[in-house]
């Protein structure tokens, strides 16, 4: 009964491909893909199949559970060096910015239904606030409102469009702290998409209430002009910003609630992967809005400047979003 | 199978990854937070040595920011799957379908980190942030709510984060394994001490066998517990008692005879899985 098992000459004959493969692998998982050279890059597929290969039939004739187990971890680890993310970031940026826009217009039906509910928001909050105007402490917390309500008095509000007090000498802090605050509520009102959009929507609807508050308490004093000329040069970037979140947002939750033919998960994940680039070149938009709230809005207070470059940031974004990525027409 | 994920790849391999406990992920997860946490410091620290002018301050809250949601999605990226916590504690993200990693698919179960980690935190300790002027019951409710969302992998039977399920990921665990000497190689420099009969290797199925691998592949061992063992399968398998045996040697010998046993019959189609199922079945070997 003596004699060697089958395997070890199985492992004999193989050995020397498994262990090139291995210092191949462990060289992409360091150093990336890149630093591989051309024959490395050359061998790799060839390596891994033979890998893969040996391990259906260590699987149907080895009792070496170490081998199995290193044969298993060694193939798993090749797929994925083989088949991991693989693009370069600044080719993936470019990639991206043709995509996004894309993305955007094939969204068209969630993006509209989520500018609906901000702006049904805006308009009830202003109608409200105007006919009553104690209701502006219903939609605006003490936290958001920071000195700008109904008993501050009409000068002051004026000012405060015009100069942000302590703020402005801290201006790039001011742009950070905003950037990364409205991204947050951005993202959060995709992630809450996934649980059938109701928190989507009911924080669009919210934002959208606060919005309506403060344009109703300035229209009250007369200052309607002056404070959209202060929110309007970053405010369309950054409610634009809200809307398209708000809309991948409702795109997910329209995966789970009709999934049609494919299975509600499986739509889910589709929906997702999409939505979540979306979100992402919203993200950017966030920090357009921000560098433009806190550098510019501040440095610059004639109003007829700032309506201009509000006109100018919204021509800018309907024609990217509008024109980029289509197929040219032959 | 339970606590596996089975996925195949576009050879038609079928890879069996072990799905990663969430004692694993939960570690992986406190370093990483760790090293975001030494990252911002290190920001502010430099921001603030350098005078803390405005610019620098903004720069560290800017550099902040970036890290602290970009963190995850550019090692996943970049390292195929693997933060530097996930690295450490032998875990990985692969496309539960076996296909590529996607880029898209790395940044949406990112997004979603927000929510089940940060959000929580701050519905715990300050609701009012969340809901502005919201009453207690709604306080109550988005609390509830949230939370509901951080323990979504405790509660989903395949232990998937939110992000798991939006971008179609899996965590699974996969060490790296060295490759070890064969056990059976050290019998190609000495002759094998002790012979066995068909008969005598018809007792144990492939689990005995791993079992046994174990034993002797330990680094240090007790003599006492392979004298034991040893005679555990001496009696079973009826070797003679006046022939007394070196329980090392032996065992090696009859680990060696016992695959090769094992492995030949796997050839004739005949896979015993235990002791169990050896017995009913027969000699190895051996046309039944």
């Amino acid at each position: 009964m003596a004699g060697e098992p089958r395997s070890v000459a199985f492992r004999r004959g193989r050995e020397a491909t498994w262990r090139e493969l291995e210092t191949i692998v462990e060289q992409v998982e360091k150093q990336g893909p890149a630093a591989l050279d051309a024959a490395d890059v050359r061998a790799l597929p060839r390596l891994y199949r033979a890998t893969a290969s040996a391990l259906s039939v260590a699987r149907a004739i080895a009792l070496d559970r170490n081998l199995l187990e290193y044969l298993e971890s060694l193939t798993a680890r090749a797929w994925l060096a083989v088949y991991g993310p693989k693009r370069r970031p600044a080719e993936a940026a470019l990639a991206f910015a043709r995509w996004w826009p894309r993305a955007v217009r094939a969204l068209g039906a969630p993006i509209g239904l989520s500018a609906v509910a901000l702006i049904a928001g805006a308009v009830a909050g202003f109608a409200l606030t105007v006919a009553d105007i104690d209701l502006f402490y219903a939609f605006v917390g003490d936290g958001y409102a920071q000195g700008r309500d109904p008993t501050t008095p009409t000068a002051e509000l004026r000012a405060g469009l015009y100069s942000d007090g302590d703020m402005s000498d801290s201006l790039f802090t001011f742009a950070s702290f905003l950037f990364g605050h409205n991204a947050r509520i951005g993202i959060a009102a995709f992630g809450l998409g996934a649980v059938f959009g109701l928190p989507t929507l009911y924080l669009l609807l919210t934002n959208g209430l606060l919005l309506g508050a403060f344009a109703g308490l300035y229209h009250v004093r007369g200052l309607s002009l002056d404070l959209w000329g202060w929110l309007l040069p970053h405010g369309i970037t950054e409610l634009g910003a809200v809307i398209i979140c708000g809309g991948a947002g409702i795109a997910l939750a329209r995966a789970v609630l009709f999934p049609g033919r494919s299975t509600r998960w499986d739509a889910l994940v589709s929906a997702g992967r999409t939505a979540a680039g979306v979100v992402m070149g919203a993200v950017t938009m966030f920090f357009v809005a921000g560098l433009i709230e806190g550098l510019f809005r501040q440095l610059v207070t004639d109003i007829v400047v700032r309506y201009t470059v509000a006109a100018c940031t919204a021509i800018a974004w309907a024609l990217y979003i509008g024109l980029v990525g289509r197929e040219r027409a032959s | 199978m339970k606590g596996t994920c089975t996925i195949t790849t576009p050879e038609g391999i079928t890879l069996d990854f072990k799905r990663a406990n969430l004692g694993d992920r939960f570690s992986a997860f406190l370093i990483d937070m760790g090293l975001i946490v030494v990252i911002v410091l290190v920001a502010f620290l430099i921001a603030v040595t350098l005078g803390g002018s405005d610019l620098g301050v903004a720069l560290a809250l800017l550099v902040s920011f970036l890290v602290r949601t970009f963190y995850f999605t550019a090692f996943e990226w970049r390292r195929r799957g693997r933060t530097p916590g996930k690295a450490r504690m032998g875990l990985r993200v692969i496309d539960a379908r076996g296909g590529v990693l996607t880029p898209a698919a790395v940044v949406a179960r990112n997004l979603t980190r927000e929510l089940e980690t940060f959000l929580p935190l701050v519905a715990v300790f300050s609701p009012e942030m969340l809901v502005p002027g919201g009453t207690g019951v709604t306080r109550l409710l988005t609390l509830a709510w949230l939370i509901a969302f951080g323990l979504l992998p405790v509660l989903t039977r395949e232990r998937l984060r939110l992000g798991d399920l939006v971008a179609g990921t899996r965590v699974v665990a996969l060490p790296d394994v060295a490759l070890l000497p064969d056990l059976t190689a050290r019998l190609a420099e000495r002759q094998a001490t002790y012979a066995f009969a068909p008969a005598q290797l018809a007792h144990y199925g492939n689990k005995e066998l791993h079992v046994l691998e174990d034993v002797l592949r330990r680094p240090w061992i007790e003599p006492a517990t392979l004298r034991i063992i040893s005679e555990k399968i001496r009696k079973r398998i009826g070797w003679p008692d006046d022939q007394p045996v070196e329980p090392r040697r032996f065992l090696e010998d009859f680990y060696a005879a016992q695959r090769a046993g094992l492995e030949r019959g796997l050839l004739f189609g005949r896979r015993h899985a235990d002791k169990i199922e050896a017995r009913s079945a027969g000699t190895p070997g051996e046309r039944p």
